[in-house]
């Protein structure tokens, strides 16, 4: 962390700070891309899951600058949940790159995981009518409005249209997640048998926020061999999708989980707060900017920025179980002197 | 009081410190500034506090001045208590009223 000197006049804050040289930028992705695939990982490509959002559009743009694009292999898995709009634009993007890719309908695979069933267990655990035709999603309160605790709620649609939003219990929460990462653990597996046919490592698409404050799944979106823009800020994954040609519908789109019947927004899953403003108390964050400062600069009260910084510290305390590597009890040596 | 005080501690030690830090650990601490308890650890104590001492949480009523101690945690539960009783009691008076108007 870059601390600041309190004895210091306070220096000005706006989103300039994350303005990027995209062109630098990308060079020096392309080098490190070359590096880790070819030399540390020795595979010959890069296996990418699309979902048809930014993040995996920028990561397969930048792997195929980096790697050729007849080096990059993109895997649509849509299933029972997804928008036919992701599928839609994870053509769009794999006919714009030119690289090779396959659709793999992973809904067959999760029902016989018991997946939709196991969720939709635990959702009655919470609203007992829940059943066939109901939609669902699990949303977080703004952390900006109040400095209540960031405790997950179910918002579930009937049939008719009509909405209900309830508290979760801990045994509700557990069990929707629990079901719900089947998704994200099946999509992994696909990505390395294709990965495992071809020779190819696989590309992870985190963004820096999602890395950091672990919006992910272990095991799931989380695994990968690589992870290309993981030290890269949202609002900077668009400038830089913006250079590299990604089409306009896919930087337009708002990101989204896709993992929810009911249409829910990243923010209101996981991060609680617009995902530029995010960005900036991250950022301001990591190079030690007092609270007033950020706050000031972005038209916001230091008492909600404080709630943020607070918030950010107490996600990377309790996600860092997802970032740890399977733990030894004692180093093994031999293994070690290889890495 | 003490005794709430006592069975929240003892929860708090046997759900989120483990080892010896039970014995650096004040009814005081912040959860928040010790890194105890995540969301997920306070949807956990909240489950306890409903389950143990039978009173309702409201959603306005999770926040940090409620449940970030040990202290803060039994205050609140008390204060819960109190306005339960005292509202059992004003029901308990209209009632009398009402049969009292006969």
């Amino acid at each position: 962390m870059e601390a600041v000197d309190a004895r210091e006049p306070l220096p000005a804050f706006s989103s300039r700070v994350l303005e990027l040289d995209c062109e630098r930028l990308t060079v020096e992705l392309e080098q490190a891309i070359r590096d880790i695939v070819l030399r540390r990982l020795r595979r010959r490509g890069a296996v990418i899951g699309l979902s048809g959002g930014i993040d995996s559009s920028v990561t397969a743009a930048i792997c195929a600058r980096a790697l050729g694009d007849n080096h990059v292999f993109g895997v649509m898995m849509p299933e029972s949940d997804s928008s036919d709009e992701s599928l839609d634009l994870a053509q769009m993007l794999t006919k714009s790159l030119g690289i090779s890719s396959t659709v793999e309908n992973i809904a067959p695979t999760l029902e016989a995981l018991g997946c939709y069933q196991r969720r939709d267990d635990a959702i009655r655990k919470a609203i007992s009518e829940y059943g066939p035709g109901w939609k669902s999603k699990i949303v977080l309160p703004n952390v900006l409005d109040s400095s209540q605790y960031s405790l997950f709620y179910l918002v579930v649609q009937s049939p008719s249209g009509e909405m209900k939003r309830v508290r979760l219990t801990s045994e509700a929460y557990l069990g929707i997640v629990a079901a719900t990462n089947f998704k994200q653990r099946v999509r992994k597996t696909m990505e390395y048998y294709h990965a495992d046919r071809l020779w190819y490592a696989v590309a992870g698409t985190p963004n820096r926020q999602e890395y950091a404050q672990g919006f992910f799944v272990k095991n799931g979106d989380g695994s990968a061999d690589f992870k290309p823009i993981a030290h890269l800020y949202k609002t900077q994954v668009y400038q830089l999708g913006r250079y590299l040609g990604v089409p306009e519908d896919i930087l337009r789109r708002p990101p989204t989980t896709d993992t929810y019947s009911l249409e829910q927004s990243q923010e209101e899953f996981y991060f609680a707060l617009p995902l530029d403003q995010m960005d900036l108390c991250l950022y301001g964050k990591n190079h030690g900017i007092p609270p007033q400062v950020v706050a000031e600069g972005m038209g916001l009260a230091t008492e909600k920025v404080q709630r943020v910084y607070a918030m950010i510290d107490s996600k990377l305390r309790s996600t860092q179980y997802l970032r740890l590597p399977p733990l030894l009890i004692e180093t093994v040596n031999e293994v070690d002197a290889t890495q | 009081m003490q005794q709430l005080e006592q069975e929240v501690r003892q929860f708090v030690i046997e759900n989120f410190i483990f080892g010896d830090e039970a014995s650096d650990f004040s009814d005081d601490d912040s959860f928040l500034e010790k890194g105890l308890v995540d969301s997920m650890g306070i949807l956990t104590l909240m489950e306890f506090v409903k389950e143990k001492y039978s009173i309702p949480v409201e959603d306005e009523e999770l926040i940090p001045d409620n449940w970030d101690s040990v202290r803060k945690i039994a205050s609140f539960v008390q204060s819960k208590q109190s306005a339960s009783v005292a509202t059992f009691s004003t029901r308990n008076e209209s009632t009398e009223e009402l049969y009292g108007g006969r």
